[in-house]
């Protein structure tokens, strides 16, 4: 399929091509003899008209990627601030567009219309105050605007009052995997650091630290509906980025430093699946997938699984050889259902009792001298072990 | 030279023929001739943008068709990197790393500003030189050692540099993280450190050489537009550059001698390092500050390109050359004051993130100004359709489509969800990268007569202009959406998400459009160099331009001028004047009695 449409798009540009030469030849009939490299009345009268047409075929791509490929972009936004989001974004795609669709006629119909002659003569006309003014002044209304409505939105998502009544939780980034920890009923996580990090305590929380005693850590995000979540992003080697689109929401991991973004779910995962855009979304999808399956297991193969929407965490910020699989599941809950999951979870520090009590009794039981290390390096894949080569 | 040379203008001219006695290594290799400089950049130049493009090529590829075996991959990158044909994921990375520095740095800051601005500021000024040959030649030969650097740097056991061109630490210090930030990375360090002391003495020298060596009757505002924007260029760059370089220093001095200036607390590879206190915030806020600005470096020689060639080709004066340069004055002053806009999500204070939506969004009017500008100059006008201009006009097309995107960039509302997508590859690939690439074919177009005394190939010329247009907008209008969807940049792959399957068929057709653009740059390349030796030999004036140079003999001679340096009486843009037979009247031709000129206060 895909190497159809290489073919066919080489062999119709190969025969624009040899149209083209064939006009550039046809034209330059009566004036080849002199061999100018200069442009003659024949060349600016071709060139013009092509100008034209390239201010049709632009025409007909941008209007003909707006209907084939617009129906890409995310949907739904499934966080309270989404939808300003959104509002802020259509109003600029707008601006941008007429901006666009009038300045580009202009360009290409001018190029277009006073393409060159001998008879000709251009008119000298080298300043106009107004029109300068004009055109300072339109973009200056349009950006305060822009800035305006830009800023006050930002301000809302991004300054989080003290005293709101939000739900804490970190995230925590790694080579190459996400780990979430809960604040638990105090909602203030115990200090953490890296130089703290030993066997299952991943995330180095200091277990001494009174406020770290009710703790969760999990592999797998949970957020309940209609709750405020302050995330508290860390990371423990280099720069990741927490980047969560279907919530608008995005911001580095940094190590050494602790960095944070707030949003409010208001689509359970269940919802988003009943949304008409991505259940067009997942049926485009799962036609894609099924077809390749057929594909794979005609090559005797084992098929693709079929799709069905989750929210997700990615990280999009380069962060080493595994950077393209560094993700994490999102799922948003009804409060009970959440409070249902996160009621079974142990905390942290009864995870370190356990494994030390543990190890202990191995201690105890084998006396091996080299056992230690094990859970350690197996968390904490090296970067040589992820440059993964061949399937 | 410099002030010497205007003092002894006299004796200079009479001596000319007997003391440029130029063996092939003066003439050639170590010249201090302006023009010859010049062609050595712009060489160097093709050759460096030649294995940019190539990569952005093999890269194109793996996204398009993932983790297949290619003939291709194994022939240019070899077993090791490509074992069975197949990309390696961190070799991915180290493609796309080198690509955008070669491409940002190589290619489009020295191959452009390095050639235009050594070919036409003396020409155009009316000097017989740069103020210091001899730094000049310097200058070129640290480009020409740091090209080399970086191309070995491609060959290194680990892997070449591969933690982005933006080498944002702990990824960039740490061989831990990725086998690039090795032997390679320290490559590239040293690389980029050779190339900003060349770019500084070429900088200087432009400066230097703008305000002190104007012929007579040349004052500031009797410039073309071209001389304005190399001399801004070069201020923001010894602005600028020298910032890069200390974070740079700061860079290897955490790598190699165990300080902290952007790394703390960090466990990586199952073991704890001894950074403590720093931050990697700083190192993005010291690279930004030349890294925007350098967004600027690389456009406004361009832009000053296009504004010369459309005047000349459209047979009228510029359109507002006052505004013009009042434009590129006020894009100089706040591309230094912006950079927080490529950090809106770093981790700074949301606060900043305001004020850097603020400056960023008031660089649209000046830009504004410049593209409605270009547009009136159009406007009644004589159109002389040769392979530059259209280049030209291509390059407001573009200029426009892309700097529009920013708009939506430079809000940091809007930038959290399309931060780091494939919109930011859409936007700064159409607003610097074609822009700056349409600039830079104008350019050669349009003074190839000049450089090699003969002619480019006209028709090759279109043709590579039209198919590069189309194929220009075909590679990244589709980006945007893509960019929309969420699809982050620098993913090896996408397979891993099912919820991206859906963008697979566009990657295949931006790859297809990126292979049919980069197969016709060879049509230029062929057209460049048979040019070079079989061309149409020129004549004195081929483009009927106002502009100094063109008052130089067609066979080029160190010292530029065989008589007298020319005296100047006009702006450059008289084109088409009433009162004059002709449609062009050069600066050298004093006003008639009675004329008045514009602008000249």
């Amino acid at each position: 399929m895909t190497s159809l449409l290489v073919i066919t798009v080489l062999v119709l540009l190969s025969i624009a091509i040899w149209q083209m030469t064939k006009i550039f030849d046809l034209t330059q009939v009566g004036a080849s003899k002199e061999d100018s490299q200069i442009a003659t009345d024949n060349d600016n009268n071709v060139q013009g008209y092509l100008m034209f047409g390239f201010l049709a075929f632009l025409y007909i791509f941008m209007i003909y990627g707006l209907f084939k490929w617009g129906p890409l972009v995310l949907g739904t936004p499934a966080s309270e601030h989404g939808p300003d989001y959104d509002n802020l974004m259509y109003i600029s795609l707008a601006i941008i567009f007429l901006v666009q669709a009038i300045t580009q006629v202009l360009l290409h119909y001018f190029a277009f219309k006073y393409r060159g002659a001998k008879d000709k003569k251009a008119l000298y006309y080298a300043d106009n105050d107004k029109l300068e003014f004009i055109w300072t002044i339109i973009p200056v209304v349009v950006l305060a605007g822009l800035i305006l409505y830009g800023l006050y939105t930002w301000t809302n998502i991004m300054f989080v009052d003290e005293d709101e009544d939000v739900m804490v939780v970190e995230l925590y980034a790694k080579q190459f995997g996400w780990e979430a920890r809960y604040a638990g009923k105090d909602n203030v996580l115990g200090k953490a650091n890296v130089r703290l990090i030993e066997g299952v305590n991943t995330m180095g929380v200091d277990i001494n630290d009174p406020n770290a005693q009710d703790d969760i850590a999990v592999s797998e995000l949970h957020i309940p509906k209609g709750k405020k979540v302050l995330f508290k992003m860390r990371s423990q080697d280099i720069i990741h980025s927490a980047y969560m689109p279907h919530f608008r929401a995005q911001m580095n991991c940094v190590p050494g430093m602790v960095t944070q973004f707030a949003f409010t779910p208001t689509l359970t995962t269940d919802e988003m699946r009943q949304d008409p855009n991505i259940i067009a979304k997942v049926d485009n999808i799962n036609k894609i997938r099924s077809a390749k399956s057929a594909q794979l297991v005609a090559e005797g193969k084992s098929p693709l699984d079929p799709y069905t929407f989750d929210y997700l965490l990615l990280c999009n910020k380069i962060c080493g050889a595994s950077h393209y699989n560094m993700q994490m599941k999102i799922v948003v809950d009804t409060p009970q259902e959440f409070q249902n999951w996160l009621k079974d979870k142990g905390t942290i520090v009864k995870a370190v009792k356990e494994e030390k009590a543990a190890k202990e009794a191995e201690k105890n039981a084998a006396k091996a001298p080299t056992q230690a290390k094990v859970a350690d390096t197996a968390l904490v894949a090296t970067a040589d072990d992820k440059v993964v080569v061949n399937k | 030279m410099g002030a010497a040379a205007h003092d002894h203008d006299h004796a200079h001219d009479h001596d000319h023929a007997h003391h440029h006695k130029d063996t092939f290594i003066t003439k050639y290799i170590f010249s201090i001739d302006h023009k010859m400089i010049a062609k050595q950049y712009l060489i160097t130049g093709i050759i460096m943008g030649i294995v940019g493009v190539v990569m952005s090529l093999l890269f194109r590829m793996q996204i398009a068709w993932p983790e297949e075996s290619f003939g291709i991959f194994k022939a240019l990158l070899g077993e090791k990197m490509a074992p069975g044909g197949v990309m390696r994921n961190d070799i991915y990375l180290a493609l796309v790393t080198i690509h955008g520095t070669i491409m940002v740095f190589f290619v489009l800051t020295a191959g452009l500003s390095g050639t235009f601005s050594n070919l036409l500021i003396p020409l155009q000024i009316g000097a017989r030189d740069m103020a210091s040959g001899f730094m000049n030649m310097v200058s070129y030969w640290l480009f020409f050692l740091s090209s080399v650097i970086m191309i070995s740097s491609l060959f290194v056991e680990s892997g070449p540099a591969s933690a982005g061109w933006t080498i944002y630490p702990p990824l960039s210090a740490l061989p831990q993280a990725i086998p690039g930030s090795g032997t390679g990375m320290t490559l590239w360090l040293v690389s980029m450190a050779i190339f900003i002391a060349s770019s500084l003495m070429g900088s200087l020298n432009y400066v230097v050489t703008v305000i002190n060596l104007r012929t007579k009757g040349m004052s500031m505002t009797r410039l073309p537009l071209t001389i304005w924007a190399f001399f801004i260029t070069a201020v923001i760059g010894i602005v600028s550059f020298p910032v890069l370089l200390s974070a740079a220093l700061l860079l290897i001095m955490d790598r190699s001698f165990g300080t902290s200036f952007f790394l703390s607390d960090i466990f990586i590879s199952g073991e704890v390092l001894h950074y403590q206190g720093g931050s990697p915030v700083l190192f993005e806020h010291l690279f930004w500050f030349l890294g925007h600005p350098e967004v600027y470096i690389v456009l406004l020689p361009a832009l000053g390109i296009t504004s010369e060639i459309i005047a000349t080709n459209s047979r009228k004066p510029i359109f507002g050359y006052r505004a013009m340069i009042a434009s590129i004055l006020a894009i100089a002053f706040l591309s230094t004051i912006v950079w927080g806009h490529h950090m809106f999500i770093s981790g700074m204070n949301p606060f900043l993130g305001s004020v850097f939506t603020f400056t960023t969004l008031l660089i649209a009017i000046p830009s504004a100004v410049k593209a409605f500008n270009y547009i009136t100059t159009l406007w009644k006008g004589n159109l002389q359709m040769n392979p530059a201009m259209l280049f030209s006009i291509g390059l407001v097309s573009t200029f426009i489509s892309g700097g529009l995107t920013g708009i939506i960039l430079g809000d940091s509302t809007l930038d959290i969800n399309v931060h780091d997508t494939y919109f930011v590859v859409a936007h700064f690939h159409l607003v610097m990268g074609i822009s700056a690439l349409y600039g830079f074919f104008a350019g050669v177009y349009h003074w190839f007569p000049k450089m090699y005394g003969r002619m480019m190939n006209k028709n090759l010329g279109y043709i590579h202009f039209w198919v590069t247009a189309i194929c220009a907008y075909g590679v990244f209008y589709p980006m945007h959406f893509i960019g929309m969807a969420g699809l982050p940049r620098r993913y090896y792959t996408n397979s891993n998400f099912p919820l991206f399957d859906d963008l697979a068929d566009v990657n295949v057709l931006i790859t297809v459009f990126a292979l049919v653009g980069a197969a016709f740059q060879l049509l230029f390349l062929w057209n460049f160099f048979y040019s070079i030796f079989y061309g149409k030999k020129a004549e004195q004036n081929p483009w009927k331009s106002n502009t100094l140079e063109w008052t130089t003999p067609v066979e080029a001679i160190h010292g530029n001028w065989p008589g007298e340096i020319p005296t100047v009486h006009r702006w450059p843009y008289d084109y088409s004047k009433p009162g004059h037979d002709d449609d062009y009247v050069p600066q050298t031709v004093p006003m008639k009695e009675g004329e008045e000129e514009l602008h000249h206060s």
